[in-house]
């Protein structure tokens, strides 16, 4: 492979190394911004606690409501951005939520292959490997042998439906309810609900699994 | 206006420039699952226009199994992706 002309004429695909050209680029606005009175420093600094104020708890705790109440379920299923609006999360500006249902029969899993769409109004920043080409590239292909790496495996009979967030909605998913949890309260189905099962690579957690 | 259980093609070109059409669903086959509103043009709001008038987005649902040779999960696995109007062609219903 060190023939010159044996190349590729396509770019490469970028680096997902932070350390890009984009840091200096977003340091040069941001500093802009400030200088001309546009923005100042401590509204940067507001903004970024707003956003990392909101965790996946926010969907831990849609979800718990939504196993313990149909109707509140329902609603979820129908029309989620305007239930969270009324709950208080900042949807104005945001792309629409939309929540979709595991079932026996569905399993539904998340992914922006055109760069990083996540449900960030509720649930905050995506984990690394969210953004990361690998699994962009990968779950769309082979979602199974993905979802394995996760430890999730599903029989066959199961039709794994991979949603690929390409425009204005962004999705959540709404994971089954774990056997032997029919005594549990809110808060407590709460903590069985993990980041991994709001975005669909991995079930809830079963009553006692650590 | 498409209506949902339309069976659509995403239209296979070339876009200079932002556009939310993934690569691996040109030219492929589909059923519209949802009409999910209207949004401003993102192959306009990309380059500080204002995207008017808004365009109709589609939930299509495709089999990965049309989609990928080989595909190596179960028949009935499904893709959903959200395209907007002017990138879909509705077909014919075939028998």
């Amino acid at each position: 492979m060190n023939d010159p002309h044996v190349h590729s004429h396509r770019h490469p695909p970028a680096a997902d190394d932070p350390s890009s050209g984009y840091e200096p680029l977003e340091r040069a606005i941001r500093e802009l911004l400030i200088e001309k009175g546009i923005l100042d420093a401590a509204a940067i600094q507001r903004r970024i606690e707003a956003m990392d104020s909101l965790t996946p708890a926010n969907g831990a705790r849609l979800v718990a409501r939504a196993w313990t109440d149909p109707a509140y379920k329902a609603r979820l299923l129908e029309d989620a951005a305007g239930l969270l609006a009324e709950e208080g999360f900042e949807l104005e500006h945001s792309p629409t939520v939309r929540v979709v249902e595991n079932t026996a029969q569905v399993h539904n899993v998340i992914v922006c292959t055109l760069c990083s769409c996540y449900p960030r109004m509720v649930l905050g920043l995506p984990p690394a490997w969210y953004k990361k080409k690998a699994y962009r590239a990968r779950v769309v292909r082979e979602p199974r042998a993905v979802l394995a790496e996760f430890g999730t495996e599903l029989p066959d009979g199961v039709e794994v439906r991979v949603h690929d967030s390409t425009a204005d909605l962004r999705y959540i998913v709404l994971p089954r309810r774990p056997e032997g949890t029919e005594d549990m309260d809110e808060d407590a189905l709460a903590a069985l609900v993990t980041r991994d099962a709001l975005i669909g690579t991995a079930p809830a957690r079963a009553p006692g699994e650590s | 206006m498409i209506e949902i259980g339309a069976r659509v093609r995403v239209d296979d070109r070339f876009h200079a420039g932002h556009h939310r059409v993934p690569g691996y669903l040109k030219g492929r086959e589909g059923v519209v699952t949802a009409c999910l509103g209207r949004f401003p043009n993102p192959e306009a709001l990309a380059y500080f226009r204002p995207g008017d008038p808004p365009l109709a987005l589609y939930q299509v649902r495709f089999r990965q199994a049309d989609l990928w040779d080989g595909y190596a999960g179960g028949p009935a696995d499904t893709l959903d992706a959200d395209i907007y109007e002017h990138w879909l062609q509705q077909l014919e219903d075939r028998p």
